[in-house]
């Protein structure tokens, strides 16, 4: 693994007789995008607000950057870039002057334009923030994060509110700052999103950290297996004797990952040599979103 | 980059949104001077004999009145619902996680609530000599006014802090704001000058908490003797109040909305 941006060992925290956090470890490389997925109340803020300086910690140890961020030293605040998972953000400010004051804190910059137009605000530059739209606020809270020239951004659920084009362009954004060197923490609890953007994942659970890779391999989903699925027309007799009749009529096999293109192979030719059509055929390989409910024990909705 | 001119800066920023939002800017300056104008309209003719037997001319007492009343609405009332609404909006919090430390923020905020209450002052003080006859006070009593609004205004901007950490949300400010301030308001000469006939609990109490001493000091800056008797006993009670607002912000407050 290349240097380490984040490290964090065994890391508790208790709110009185509440463990949020009851001890987890990971880090995270510099240029890589690392996801913590979970569900509402597993511990991701309280972790992520950790590693931000705003909590302090019950147990454990966390370096960011090189520093205790419970000291809340400004060498480390000089560094980091923060997008918090509400906006608060001064409402008779326009978009340039927020983006001006709180890039004066930080002693290195980017230019405001260039900053403005990253994250898309370019024909808004002197709108009042009050005027502007929810997700308009929230793609400036993005830019406030970045007017420091950070080499590290925390963004706890960057894209929540968002329309599916406005989450589009959001993600570009990030692959942006990723292709000019930024490491990103981000939290989600968006399957997609983790899914287009990270490197690697962790899914915590109660406090715990239950699974850990990228997302396309993460707790063996790419071991898992496949399914195929397709409908046959009445009265057809069906292959071989895996196949499992559904309520609607279609057929189902699953089979390992690893005889997919076999399977797949005698099915097509079982179909042309009999002249049978295949209706609705599909392959599919179990999602993120299967592989976290799985984890999370959360309830599969049918 | 020198705190300095980073606070310095913030004043900049603080003043361009504070002139852009009409209420803080409507309250903040219409009141005092609407005030003025309505008390001395119906009050202005007569004479008023305070309990220390001194006489004014009702429209020249109100000038100093409101004066003190502008200082605790630029400095408590206005500082303690907006940075409160700061709190409960997360950008305080948002503050905390950039490299600005907090006291280069906080020393902005009150830096501007005192300069509007200097502003304001002048222009009591300027509306008092046009229209009715206060004349400023020169010399020695205009320093003795300048340290009294400074002081005031200090104290009256480190209490409205310290009031914000036992806020619950910005829902309730303005009702505890006012309910912290108003009463004081009345018992203490502000906008009733404590006559020779007031029950003598009003005194008692009202010379307990600091809004009475910082009109009784600036009666006595401005008019000075045979009106009034500037005493820096008033000044220091004002100052205390400060300090003890001071010390209990800097162990209660919060950059966060308190849940």
């Amino acid at each position: 693994m290349a240097e380490r941006v984040i490290q964090v060992g065994d890391l508790r925290k208790s709110y009185g007789d509440v463990e949020a956090v009851k001890g987890i470890s990971f880090e995270v490389a510099r240029g890589e995008v690392f996801a913590m997925l979970g569900p509402n109340g597993a511990g991701k803020t309280t972790t992520t607000e950790i590693l931000e300086g705003y909590r302090e910690r019950s147990g454990g140890s966390v370096s960011v950057l090189g520093h205790d961020p419970a000291k809340r030293e400004r060498a480390l605040r000089q560094r980091v870039g923060i997008v918090l998972q509400s906006t608060g953000i001064d409402p008779f400010l326009t978009v340039t002057e927020t983006i001006e004051m709180y890039a004066g804190y930080f002693p290195s910059r980017r230019p405001t334009a260039e900053v403005i137009d990253v994250v898309g605000l370019a024909e808004k530059k002197d709108t009042r923030v009050n005027k502007l739209s929810g997700g308009q606020q929230r793609r400036l809270d993005v830019a406030i994060a970045l007017a420091g020239d950070p080499e590290l951004l925390f963004l706890d659920e960057p894209t929540t509110g968002f329309d599916p084009s406005a989450r589009r362009n959001a993600w570009e954004v990030v692959k942006n700052l990723v292709a000019i060197g930024k490491t990103v923490f981000l939290t989600t609890h968006f399957m997609d999103e983790a899914q287009y953007l990270a490197d690697r994942v962790v899914v915590i659970a109660d406090g715990l950290i239950v699974a850990e890779g990228p997302p396309s391999s993460i707790a063996g989903r790419d071991q898992m297996r496949t399914r195929i699925r397709f409908r046959l027309p009445e009265g057809t007799p069906v292959p071989g004797g895996d196949a499992q009749r559904l309520p609607d009529g279609s057929h189902e096999i699953d089979v390992d990952a690893a005889t997919t293109t076999k399977v797949m192979h005698d099915l097509t030719g079982w179909a042309l040599d009999n002249g049978i059509t295949l209706e609705s055929l599909e392959i599919t390989q179990p999602t993120l979103e299967d592989v976290y409910l799985q984890l999370t024990g959360a309830e599969v909705g049918t | 980059m020198n705190d300095l001119i980073l606070t310095a800066r913030q004043v900049r920023y603080t003043n361009t949104a504070f002139w852009r939002n009409p209420q803080a800017a409507f309250f903040t300056f219409a009141f005092p001077l609407m005030f003025l104008v309505i008390f001395t309209a119906l009050l202005g003719g007569g004479t008023v004999t305070l309990d220390n037997g001194l006489a004014f001319n009702q429209s020249t007492y109100y000038v100093a009145g409101m004066s003190a009343f502008a200082i605790i609405t630029a400095c408590y009332t206005n500082l303690a619902i907006s940075v409160t609404f700061q709190r409960d909006a997360g950008i305080l919090k948002r503050m905390r996680g950039t490299p600005l430390p907090g006291y280069d923020y906080l020393s902005a905020r009150v830096t501007h609530a005192i300069l509007m209450a200097l502003i304001l002052v002048s222009l009591c003080s300027a509306f008092g000599a046009v229209f009715y006859d206060a004349s400023i006070p020169t010399g020695t009593q205009l320093a003795e006014a300048i340290v009294v609004v400074l002081v005031g205004a200090g104290s009256f901007a480190a209490l409205g802090l310290a009031i914000t950490s036992v806020i619950p949300n910005a829902e309730a400010a303005p009702a505890v704001v006012n309910a912290t301030i108003l009463p004081l308001l009345f018992i203490s000469g502000v906008f009733i000058p404590i006559g020779s006939n007031a029950p003598r609990w009003v005194d008692v109490v009202g010379r307990i908490f600091p809004v009475r001493h910082l009109v009784d000091a600036y009666l006595g800056a401005y008019y000075g003797p045979p009106n009034f008797d500037f005493s820096w006993r008033d000044v220091g009670v004002v100052a205390l109040w400060g300090i003890a607002g001071l010390v209990f912000a800097a162990r209660r407050f919060s950059w966060e909305p308190r849940r």
